[in-house]
């Protein structure tokens, strides 16, 4: 039996993650938990993240998680959400704070002078809604997942990976963006999967049968 | 690009939904959570529950309705209705809502909206405008469900609570709620121009044109309805369809 850890470090709605997994992992042992023992024993590893970056990072540390998940990150089926990608990376506009640095790049916030529509129209920020992920390339996460699928998106800083390499999805609001990320077994992705009915638990499904 | 979302709301009081459902083959027509796994099927992008119980002893049960729905509805859900305190908000998150809306607490208490998106992030922020046309050009703040003139400008308001924090904004119309003549578009479209967050139209749809016309002359992100989902008028999908045919961008 497989089990996986939701990283609870007090940010975000980590029910509808756990439960999501849960819908398409029956059989699979799911915990929400900020012990950095039980993280170290999961077969699997999710972390969500909601909110501002500056307090996710701050929840991490005061929580005593940071080893654990930047350890989590190197050996085992990661799965990033939202700001659980933002922080795999360096440096963070939003709070001018620094992430775990797993993957170079920066996390800039859209920026204003780009956010209008073709008709002229305001795009509004947060990015809030459904988007369409271009699949970069092919991955086990996104199999059964249509290229160009839509996602729900929340946020309002995206991800600048500085080796392109890594990028595993893209979508565009305003400008183009990095909406997901992949290298060896971490994937980590800008949306919301546990949000996104039925393409975002194919994507959960597809974590849960990983074999990075 | 973004699709313009179609956002279902169901009225719930003391956990039961409020005017009935009509939709074929409906186990029960008073269970919030199997019309919201319903709509998820139809395709509507969010679900939104107003909790109009009024009785104190009762409000707890809005929790377990949204942990149910959280358990099997797997699309964003917005919870409103006697919102008062941050505790409120915190607690509707952690039974699994995605956004909490508040209206008359942030009129009173603006703080409120400041300190709830500054514990729990703006994207689960949503204010509620109750607005009504007070002379041409020009719409005031109503709570209380539309019994009470508070006298703040509309527009004004809707800058402040983006000030505050606020991730959304849901934009009611009282003069055209429940007249099924279609949105206040100048309304929409004064308050949509005037904010950088999304904005949830709302009040007054009768026809799926109306929902067509909210996005492209409201310029509303979002548009939310009830009645005409409700007794099975018309199906999520079809207003999705009817939108894509008008060039909209919809998530089908």
């Amino acid at each position: 039996m497989s089990s996986v850890v939701v990283v609870d470090y007090g940010m975000g709605n980590l029910r509808s993650v756990a439960k999501a997994i849960e819908h398409v992992a029956p059989e699979a042992e799911v915990l929400v938990s900020s012990d950095a023992a039980q993280i170290a024993a999961a077969d699997r590893v999710v972390v969500p993240g909601q909110g501002a970056m500056p307090d996710c990072m701050r929840e991490l540390a005061a929580r005593g998680l940071r080893e654990a998940v930047i350890r989590a990150a190197a050996e085992k089926p990661f799965l990033g959400i939202c700001v659980g990608l933002q922080m795999l990376f360096g440096h963070a506009e939003e709070g001018n704070v620094t992430g775990l640095e797993i993957l170079p790049g920066r996390v800039p916030r859209f920026p204003d002078a780009a956010m209008r529509a073709a008709d002229g129209s305001r795009l509004k920020v947060p990015h809030m809604g459904w988007n369409r992920v271009h699949q970069a390339e092919p991955h086990p996460l996104w199999d059964g997942i249509e290229d160009d699928a839509r996602f729900y998106f929340v946020h309002s800083y995206y991800v600048e990976p500085t080796d392109p390499e890594v990028i595993a999805g893209s979508s565009n609001y305003g400008i183009p963006f990095t909406s997901a990320v992949a290298r060896d077994n971490i994937f980590a992705v800008q949306f919301h999967p546990e949000k996104s009915a039925q393409g975002g638990l194919r994507l959960l499904g597809n974590f849960m049968r990983w074999k990075p | 690009m973004l699709a313009k979302r179609i956002i279902p709301c169901l009225d719930v009081n003391a956990g039961r939904v409020v005017k009935g459902v009509n939709f074929v083959e409906l186990r029960d027509a008073g269970d919030p959570v199997e019309i919201a796994r319903r709509y998820d099927d139809q395709g509507a992008d969010e679900i939104t529950f107003l909790d109009i119980t009024a009785s104190s002893d009762d409000r707890d049960i809005i929790l377990h309705i949204v942990e149910a729905c959280a358990e099997q509805v797997f699309i964003p859900l917005t919870v409103g209705g006697g919102v008062r305190k941050v505790d409120d908000v915190r607690r509707l998150l952690n039974a699994g809502a995605d956004k909490v809306s508040m209206n008359t607490a942030a009129v009173q208490n603006p703080q409120l909206v400041a300190e709830a998106s500054n514990k729990v992030g703006s994207q689960c922020i949503v204010v509620a405008i109750d607005a009504k046309q007070t002379s041409p050009g020009k719409w005031e703040v109503f709570t209380h469900g539309g019994r009470n003139n508070t006298g703040i400008d509309a527009i004004a308001w809707a800058g402040e609570v983006e000030r505050l924090g606020a991730g959304e904004i849901l934009l009611t119309s009282m003069d055209r709620d429940g007249t099924k003549i279609g949105f206040d578009l100048q309304l929409t479209r004064a308050i949509a121009d005037a904010v950088g967050i999304p904005v949830i139209a709302s009040g007054g749809v009768g026809n799926l044109q109306h929902l067509a016309d909210g996005v492209t002359q409201g310029r509303a992100d979002a548009v939310l309805a009830a009645s005409i989902f409700h007794y099975g008028e018309f199906t999520v999908r079809q207003a999705k369809e009817y939108m894509r045919d008008q060039g909209i961008e919809v998530r089908l």
